[in-house]
């Protein structure tokens, strides 16, 4: 009975993160290499040169992931990206799509990669 | 019998504080109640509660009232979100049509406007189309006395979008005057 109520409560935790799971997986045949949180560490703190002088992914979501960070533009305050102080992040697969593909073309100035992409996310999944 | 009294008493008084706050056409006048009464008064602009429409055009920003903009307005931000302000808020077809429902028929000249919609929409000319309400001769009325300064130069406000930087109330739909601080400069006097 005790492990019936722990499976059903673990249950969410399971499909959210076979959602980033599986993103990863669909991401997978068209990157070169196995994806690594270090690259993507590498990625997030890279700068690329924007309108205002040089962009990056802190812009938007802060210098430390566990924190609030401010959106660049408007000044809107963007809840912590990281997982471990939001359990939100990156459970639904249509949200982690849709602002990498925004997010990408903002900072650097085009769409990342599949690898670069699978990068972010195991970097991101680890803070 | 004793219940009954008490509670012909209440009802009474709620529909006298009501009666109050809508009967009331004067604008100086029911500007001066709204700072007494706001657990009565109407909302300015009923706040956005749509939750596809909160998550979609919230992220990045306040999500602004659909009363902000006479639904020409909103059409127009919609068929133009690939550059939307410089930024891409591009979204599939069947969401951007979801929230073209939502907003139309709650917009500044819709039947369900509200508040100050009304006034919103009756002040833009119908040979206009601002894709901001900041644009508005409305909007400009109620602002000129701030100092540029305090919101461009003030990295708690950065631009006058930013309703709820100053508006502290901004999520309920309330804009009253009296419930303004400006980050950095406090309550709102004038
Ligand atoms: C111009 C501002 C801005 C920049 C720069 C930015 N983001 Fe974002 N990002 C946002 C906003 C806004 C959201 C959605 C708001 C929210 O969910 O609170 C978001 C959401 C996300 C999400 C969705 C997380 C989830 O599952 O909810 C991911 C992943 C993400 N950003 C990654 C990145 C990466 C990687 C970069 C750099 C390449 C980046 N962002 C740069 C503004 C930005
Ligand atoms: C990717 C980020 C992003 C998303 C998503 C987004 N916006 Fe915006 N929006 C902006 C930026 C940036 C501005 C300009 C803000 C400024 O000048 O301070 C803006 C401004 C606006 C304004 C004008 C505000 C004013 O009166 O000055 C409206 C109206 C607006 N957005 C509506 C929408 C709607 C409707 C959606 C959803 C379909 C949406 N936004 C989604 C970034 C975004
Ligand atoms: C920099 C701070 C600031 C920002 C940002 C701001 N406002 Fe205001 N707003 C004020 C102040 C101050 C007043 C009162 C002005 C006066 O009385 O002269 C005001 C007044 C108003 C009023 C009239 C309220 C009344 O009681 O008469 C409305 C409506 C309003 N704002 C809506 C908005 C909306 C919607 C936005 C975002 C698009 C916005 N404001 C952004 C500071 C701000």
């Amino acid at each position: 009975m005790r492990t019936l109520l722990l499976a059903l409560l673990l249950l969410p935790n399971l499909t959210h993160a076979s959602e980033l799971q599986g993103l990863l997986d669909s991401y997978r045949a068209n990157a070169g290499e196995a994806f690594s949180a270090e690259r993507g560490a590498t990625l997030w703190q890279s700068t690329w040169p924007g309108a205002e002088g040089t962009r990056q992914c802190a812009d938007c979501h802060g210098a430390d992931l566990r924190r609030s960070g401010r959106h660049a533009k408007t000044g809107k305050t963007i809840e912590p990206l990281a997982p471990s102080a939001n359990p939100q992040r990156l459970t639904q697969r249509s949200e982690m799509e849709k602002w990498l593909l925004r997010n990408c073309k903002w900072t650097l100035g085009r769409p990342c990669s599949d690898q670069e992409k699978g990068d972010l996310l195991t970097y991101l999944s680890t803070q | 019998m004793r219940l009954r009294y008490p509670l012909t008493l209440t009802a009474l008084a709620l529909s006298l504080a009501a009666g109050l706050v809508i009967g009331d056409d004067d604008e100086h006048e029911r500007d001066r109640q709204r700072g007494h009464s706001t657990m009565f008064r109407q909302a300015d602009f009923s706040p956005a509660q749509d939750p596809t429409y909160r998550s979609e055009c919230g992220g990045c920003h306040f999500a602004y009232p659909p009363g902000l903009l006479p639904a020409r307005s909103w059409e127009a931000l919609l068929d133009g979100l690939g550059d939307h302000f410089g930024d891409n808020a591009e979204l599939s077809d069947a969401v951007t049509a979801q929230l073209r429902g939502y907003l139309t028929t709650q917009a500044a000249d819709s039947a369900e406007a509200s508040g100050r919609a009304p006034a919103v929409a009756a002040s833009i000319p119908a040979s206009e189309t601002p894709l901001r309400f900041t644009a508005t001769r409305y909007f400009q009325r109620k602002h000129h006395e701030i100092d540029p300064r305090t919101v461009h130069d003030n990295p708690q406000v950065g631009s006058l979008s930013a309703c709820a930087a100053c508006h502290t109330q901004a999520d309920a739909g309330s804009f009253d005057e009296h419930q303004v601080r400006i980050p950095g400069m406090g309550r709102w006097e004038d």
